[in-house]
């Protein structure tokens, strides 16, 4: 891929060939050409193992957490959807701003590997694009897919093209019954197995030490011992990023189990949006978020009781 | 042998702010209004001091009902605490209707120093209606309310 | 192993799993909400959806016995007295079929260290009461690489194994507890063939594929126990952790993952002590009151497969802690993985 007609990674070399910037946070190839691995690059003849392709979906910003507080300055190519979550951590000074050099590069799509295999393509070898059309190479010979179909979910309503309608489903279960919503929820939730892996990779979820992992908040725990734990970690998990989140949709990209955790966020970002106007967090890195401001003439709460959808 | 039907007690947690309805409460009390014994109240120094996780922590517990009462908007003790309150509060019930929670579960009422009245008529109807709902089934910890004592 | 064996036909599946969980409670891979399972079968759940077509279920086979979460004792306190209640559960016993030749595998793994003394009382008492119906992978993935321990897919083991050709499955128990299981179903399986020409056929293809494979030449001979200090300093830690997000996937799905955690839950009147499943990626890992020995995430990461290459073997005989499922290579979110991680740090004796 490309970014102003060249390669991302003549962008990268020319980084160091003009000492820009000491390190580069970028994508490693995989030991399969779809498992590229987030890595740090110190030195150019490291730039060998570097990728830019359809499968580097995963968002970078998170890392600068860590990389930014090191010494030297360091590059990071950002995706444009990750620059959203990068200003945001830049807003909440969890990144030193001057110690980065951010690369914006052009995408058009990540494609969810999972997506491809549950369209019962097994035993995978190597997939090569034409257009819209992917051919994929198995064991079990040779199987074409659209790229569009197995696009990664925050690529299908992309925030820079014009995607479809990112709330479509948040409407459809607000229109459920309250019942519903619930046996919806249990049969989701209750296959959480708590490995942290949506909060560690939420690029808004930076606390040192999560509620989550202090055992003197009395709720931590280390596995769902309850169902209400299940519960209990995704609402406080989703409220605490409420405001913050850019709806990158990393925490559905990595559960394991495939829970549509990126549902309550953007439940809480059309909520926002209804109630206090819109706002897309990220969109810039000084604005202050809904939940630390308020009008004087607000709703009342009591609007979600007397409000439509699903009872 | 017959299985006596036992009648449905509700817990209700009112997390109440210090400054405007904690002395709502008082006022009712020495104004002689009654208001069910089965609300247990929390005093918070602000409608804002309540985070969203005391709400969960309360249905964790057994809770039925959990309600919050500040000083009406403008009033705050602290200037904006309430305002704070207001948007959260909402965002949270808007999230446990989501989840499908029923949405009667959880209110939040202004209450002043002065409306012992109010206090108490705000109590009494959020009561009747965590009894019309009945046992919160969804949203508890079965680990505490096997051990819950009524 | 019994020369026996037996034969239902495909459609009949329900025929049998019904005849089965008659007789004790059945495991099978079933779907919940887009993802497979193992979950206990309902012959009256018309809704149920079996999925033996589904490779590797998300969760390993393991937690049907060690867990994730469960009770150990509760204590509950009447003024001055703390009356301590067992509240372990003991289980009545169970069929799991559909295991595959890795997670059978896994058992013998844990076995290794919930077996030997002192002896896990829960651990056992589910393995005794459990009886392994495994299944051949009929459609192995580029993940998998169990054929690096050793595994025959084509031959899965536990104490039933099955097979699925020819529109049919077959059934040849292995063990004498898998003996007197087939016995209690000689109404719905009828004799067969040991060596039916299309059941050679299907595990010689089974082979085959598992010989094209991506992963299969993956050589683990440079972890040798011998290695160890040499191995832990490796400088290509560092990088390799580097995209390590610290999150439990990978020990969570994981078949041979054995580290608990024993934690006590006040309920408000009394105390819930229970046991759950801990991940050594995870910041409090092994806290101790002096605090922790594992300080950053490139420690904690090393610990993992330091666990699982060099220091289980060396406690057991040079049998590695892993089966090659690949449940962490497609689950792991920044796709770091055993294999990334054995090729790296292996050296030249892998490439």
């Amino acid at each position: 891929m490309q970014t102003n007609n060249r390669p991302v990674k003549e962008i990268a070399q020319e980084i160091f060939a003009e000492n820009q910037a000491e390190r580069i946070l970028g994508w490693k190839r995989g030991e399969f050409f779809y498992d590229n691995s987030p890595a740090v690059f110190s030195a150019a003849d490291e730039l060998q193992e570097f990728v830019y392709d359809a499968f580097c979906g995963s968002n970078l910003s998170k890392f600068l957490v860590k990389e930014a507080a090191k010494e030297g300055r360091i590059a990071v190519l950002l995706k444009p959807c990750d620059r959203y979550s990068f200003n945001q951590l830049v807003k909440e000074h969890r990144i030193d701003k001057e110690n980065v050099l951010p690369i914006e590069i052009d995408c058009d799509g990540m494609v969810d590997i999972d997506k491809v295999r549950a369209l019962g393509i097994k035993g995978i070898k190597s997939i090569s694009a034409d257009g819209d059309q992917l051919t994929i190479e198995t064991v079990y010979g040779q199987k074409n897919c659209s790229k569009e179909d197995v696009l990664l979910l925050k690529c299908q309503t992309c925030k820079d093209r014009t995607g479809g309608d990112r709330f479509a489903l948040v409407r459809e279960i607000e229109e459920m019954s309250s019942v519903e919503r619930y046996e919806f929820w249990r049969s989701e939730l209750s296959k959480c197995i708590r490995c942290n892996a949506c909060r560690n990779v939420c690029p808004a979820c930076t606390c040192e030490k999560c509620v989550f992992d202090n055992d003197k908040s009395g709720i931590a725990n280390k596995a769902n011992s309850d169902s209400f734990e299940e519960s209990l970690y995704h609402m406080i998990r989703a409220f605490h990023v409420a405001g913050r989140c850019t709806d990158c949709g990393e925490c559905s990209r990595v559960c394991p189990q495939g829970i549509p955790l990126h549902l309550i966020n953007r439940k809480v970002i059309k909520d926002l949006n209804e109630f206090y106007g819109e706002y897309q967090a990220g969109a810039d890195d000084s604005s202050v978020g809904p939940l630390t401001s308020y009008e004087l003439d607000d709703v009342e709460p009591d609007i979600v009781m007397n409000r439509g959808g699903g009872r | 042998m017959s299985i006596e039907k036992k009648e449905f007690k509700p817990l209700i947690v009112a997390f109440c702010c210090n400054w405007c309805s904690y002395a709502g409460a008082d006022l009712a009390g020495t104004s002689r209004l009654a208001y069910p014994a089965e609300i247990k109240i929390i005093r918070v120094p602000c409608s804002c001091r309540v985070n969203p996780m005391f709400v969960l922590r309360a249905f964790q517990r057994g809770a039925d009902g959990v309600i919050i009462a500040g000083c009406h908007p403008g009033d705050c003790h602290y200037t904006s605490g309430n305002y704070f309150a207001r948007r959260r509060m909402t965002m949270l019930f808007s999230m446990l209707d989501f989840f499908g929670i029923e949405r009667e579960r959880t209110r939040v009422d202004w209450v002043s120093a002065a409306e012992g009245v109010k206090f108490s008529t705000v109590m009494n109807d959020f009561s009747k209606k965590i009894h019309e709902l009945g046992e919160n089934r969804r949203l508890g910890d079965l680990r505490c309310k096997q051990t819950i004592d009524r | 192993m019994s020369s026996r064996i037996w034969s239902i036909d495909l459609e009949k599946a329900d025929e049998l799993f019904n005849a089965l969980a008659a007789g004790q409670r059945l495991y099978l891979p079933i779907e919940q909400a887009g993802q497979v399972q193992f979950k206990e079968y309902d012959p009256a759940d018309s809704k149920q959806k079996v999925r033996l077509d589904a490779l590797n279920t998300v969760r390993s086979a393991k937690d049907l016995f060690f867990p994730q979460s469960e009770n150990m004792a509760a204590f509950k306190r009447e003024g001055k007295k703390i009356e301590i209640i067992d509240n372990r559960e003991r289980v009545s016993p169970f069929a799991i079929f559909g295991v595959r030749a890795c997670d059978a595998r896994s058992f013998e793994i844990l076995d290794r260290v919930f077996l030997s003394e002192p002896v896990d009382v829960s651990y056992a008492d589910r393995r005794e009461n459990g009886t392994v119906i495994t299944l051949a992978c009929n459609e192995p993935e580029e993940t998998c690489f169990c054929e690096a321990f050793g595994i025959d897919a084509a031959e899965p083991g536990g104490d039933i194994s099955a097979w699925i050709a020819d529109g049919k499955i077959w059934w040849q128990p292995i063990t004498a507890r898998g003996e007197a299981l087939t016995e209690a179903l000689a109404d719905v399986l009828t004799n067969a063939e040991p060596d039916d020409e299309k059941l050679v056929m299907q595990k010689k293809q089974i082979r085959e594929i598992i010989a094209q494979l991506p992963l299969h030449e993956l050589s683990l001979e440079s972890f040798q126990p011998e290695r160890l200090k040499e191995i832990f300093d490796s400088p290509k830690w560092q990088e390799l952790s580097e995209a390590c997000i610290g999150c439990g996937t990978c020990t969570f799905v994981c078949p041979t993952c054995q580290c608990y955690d024993i934690r006590d839950y006040d309920t408000g009147n009394g105390v819930q002590r229970y046991r759950c499943w801990d991940s050594c990626m995870y910041s409090d890992f092994v806290m101790m009151a002096h605090g922790n020995p594992r300080t950053s995430q490139v420690e904690r990461f090393r610990q993992r497969f330091m666990h699982k290459l060099v220091y289980y073997p060396a406690n057991n005989e040079g049998v590695y802690s892993c089966v090659g499922c690949g449940r962490c290579l497609a689950k792991c979110p920044s796709s770091m993985n055993i294999v990334k991680v054995a090729k790296a740090i292996g050296g030249e004796a892998n490439v």
